[in-house]
């Protein structure tokens, strides 16, 4: 650019010759030119002023395009993220203690039809109907070839049906991916798992949900996603189930019982190592319940946790602990035998005749009726009633089964002194197997109350609300012992195990009212080792008989005793149990003298 | 030197531009082995699934008594009873391989005698 100079030469010639000031076109010039230089300045401030609001326009622009863009699309995880387990379980596993399975996925296909889309339905009906053998080629043609536009033909297809079903080549028969709940042990444990089928069903998907057993009762937790595949992970031990499960059938036929049930449980933390009914039913297959007659004639049901039977002798136990435990009497009190014991118009029996007293050591081991109604009135109704809740026995048991929590305890209406008398005996009051494993593990345990459960937790082994002293707990102990050793029960002894137990055979109720002269409920709750205790075992008998002796033999002693001691025989080895020999006799029972 | 700053700022530009570029597509390719290695993965469970299954099945408590009371002669397994648990004193101790030989005999209560006699 050209400098204009400041003072022209001509223009000042000029002014000196008109007598002006010459300053004044000085002034006149820088004036200018400041006034050029401002303008200059300005428009440069402005260019940068656009050029910074560009700026800020397009940064904003873009954070506000970036969150118009996450609000309008759907929310997706970064893939680049850690494989989740959760690809393709959605239902999570059950496995027993040491991480067997008990129930898994299966991926298979569902089969459907489209007649639309059929080019000759005839052919397809009929080699339909020879894949499948229970489908009507008849029906299947009408089906095709009427106004249907769609219908499901099978939910579970085996990889062969498959392939035959694609080897027919018809376009309108289409497969599903389909999640199926498999249950390789079958019948073991059937009653625990229950079983699992479809619940909404779509072409696509089906949600698989349960229908019994613990399937049902945590389906919830099964079907978490949150859960990640972590199987659940039950305190059944497979082999010990399958020991029990073979035993306890052999027995049944054996004793000629209609129905058996066997529970094994750990008497600190409640644990059910073993559970099994029979007759049982493979989940794999559930078979259709009984819509009617009695329920318990169906293979479904449970008979540890939904028969509700009297157990007979089983609760002496129980007035004889809270006797001990409330001062009333010692092992070594005398208690009136004398039968008939007349109250009103009822009159109390025993099996035999046990003279006119005994001690109340003797009363267990004899399993005297008259001996223990005469300490359930020392009780007395309202004490009786109050221990035996304490125990557990007059709630429905929360084990983790969804038949469970309406099993409640059929109590007398009225619970009067006689209710009181006939209870003590283990007539009046119906509870289901579990109830009493429970009540036995509290007894024995050294007092504290247990709460049966179907999961395993390591470590957790935390003592329950206290029912009885451990001091009647170790008395309590060296009675069942003594039951085995001497006593009504002399067919469980298990040498090296030391088994302490107590029989119950209870005349079944009829449903018309009173009691059938020739059906029995026989029971046997046992405990072992007595001196140590670790587990649980009660053993009840539907209905069983057995000729021995030249006898027709209905009660617990020579029926579910027997199989009792082998289950306890095969089962301990595998609990890692080795036999030893038990303390000195007398034990417990010696250390309360007074 | 303006104009030199000019062409390496251009130059800069491009390599970005490259490099940016290239980063991208290497993002995306990622991106799609990491899809197909879920969808391999998948299957691998799947198939991890049906083999945990089959094993399970084929190691079911019930067949394996039946293949045990089958091959009983070859075998000979039994259910595990009490009896089966040893004790470590039942296990015989290997034998000493040093053995002191006695071979010359001393009769110790006559020899005691004439020591007695002897302190007298």
């Amino acid at each position: 650019m050209t400098r204009t100079p400041l003072r022209p030469l001509a223009r000042i010639l000029q002014a000196r010759a008109r007598g002006e000031n010459p300053d004044a076109i000085e002034r006149e010039n820088i004036r200018i030119r400041h006034e050029r230089m401002r303008d200059r300045m300005r428009l440069r401030a402005e260019s940068r002023l656009v050029v910074l609001a560009l700026a800020f326009v397009m940064m904003f622009g873009a954070a506000g395009a970036r969150m118009a863009v996450l609000a309008s699309t759907e929310a997706e995880e970064p893939r680049a993220g850690g494989v989740g387990p959760a690809i393709l379980a959605t239902r999570a596993d059950i496995t027993d203690r040491n991480g067997r399975i008990l129930a898994t996925n299966l991926v298979t296909s569902s089969l459907y039809a489209q007649p639309p889309l059929m080019i000759d339905p005839e052919r397809a009906a009929r080699e339909l109907a020879e894949i499948f053998p229970d489908l009507e080629e008849e029906t299947l043609r009408k089906q095709f070839t009427g106004k249907r536009k769609f219908l499901w033909i099978k939910k579970k297809l085996s990889p062969e049906q498959q392939q035959g079903v694609h080897d027919i080549g018809e376009p309108g028969l289409l497969f599903g991916p389909r999640e199926m709940r498999l249950y390789p042990n079958g019948r073991l444990a059937a009653h625990v798992l229950g079983g699992a089928g479809f619940g909404r069903e779509g072409v696509h998907s089906a949600e698989v949900i349960g229908v019994a057993g613990i399937e049902k009762a945590l389906d919830v937790q099964l079907r978490d996603p949150a859960r990640g595949g972590t199987p659940l992970r039950l305190s059944l031990d497979l082999t010990v189930q399958a020991a029990a499960r073979r035993v306890l059938e052999g027995g049944m036929k054996i004793m000629n019982a209609k129905g058996a049930t066997a529970i094994l449980m750990d008497v600190r933390t409640g644990e059910l190592v073993s559970l099994v009914s029979l007759p049982d039913f493979d989940p794999n297959d559930r078979p259709v319940p009984l819509l009617k007659g009695d329920p318990s004639d169906s293979p479904l049901f449970n008979r540890a946790v939904q028969g509700r039977y009297e157990l007979g002798s089983t609760f002496k136990i129980f007035a004889v602990a809270q006797a001990l435990e409330e001062g009333i009497a010692t092992p070594q009190t005398m208690v009136s035998t004398q039968g008939p014991l007349r109250w009103g118009k009822y009159r109390i029996n025993d099996f035999h005749n046990f003279g006119k007293e005994l001690s109340v050591t003797e009363v267990i081991v004899k399993s005297s009726n008259i001996g223990t109604a005469r300490l359930a009135q020392q009780i007395g109704a309202t004490r009786q009633r109050a221990f035996l809740d304490r125990l557990g026995l007059l709630q429905p048991v929360p084990v983790e089964l969804v038949e469970a929590p309406a099993i409640h305890p059929l109590l007398p209406g009225n619970w009067s002194e006689l209710s009181a008398m006939t209870i003590s005996y283990g007539h009046g009051l119906s509870a289901s197997p579990l109830h009493l494993a429970a009540a036995y593990a509290a007894l024995v345990n050294g007092g504290t109350r247990v709460t049966p459960t179907l999961l395993h937790e390591a470590g957790r082994a935390v003592p329950g609300e206290r029912v009885i002293s451990a001091e009647t707990s170790r008395v309590v102990r060296g009675m069942l012992r003594q039951v085995v050793q001497r006593g009504t029960a002399s067919f469980a002894e298990v040498p090296g195990y030391a088994v302490g137990g107590k029989t119950g055979s209870a005349d079944k109720p009829r449903p018309q009212g009173g009691y059938y002269e020739d059906k029995v409920i026989a029971t046997f709750a046992s405990v072992f080792p007595a001196h140590d205790p670790a587990y649980v075992l009660v053993v009840t008998l539907d209905e069983p008989n057995i000729t021995a002796l030249g006898e027709t033999r209905r009660t617990a002693g020579w029926t579910a005793v027997p199989v009792s001691a082998e289950i306890i025989r095969r089962v301990a080895p595998l609990l890692d149990m080795r036999p030893e020999i038990e303390p000195g006799d007398g034990f417990g029972v010696r250390l309360t003298g007074n | 030197m303006r104009g030199f700053f000019y062409v390496v700022s251009a130059l800069v530009v491009m390599a970005l531009a490259f490099w940016a570029y290239h980063e991208n597509y290497q993002t995306q390719q990622a991106l799609r082995e990491v899809k197909q290695l879920q969808r391999q993965i998948g299957s691998a469970r799947e198939q991890l699934g049906v083999l945990r299954a089959e094993w399970a099945y084929l190691n079911r408590p019930e067949r394996l008594r039946d293949l045990a009371e089958l091959n009983f002669e070859r075998l000979q397994l039994m259910p595990l009873a009490p009896e089966h648990f040893g004790d470590v004193s039942q296990v015989a101790y290997p034998r000493p391989v040093t053995r002191f030989e006695l071979n010359r005999t001393m009769d110790v209560s006559t020899a005691a005698a004439a020591a007695e006699e002897a302190t007298r």
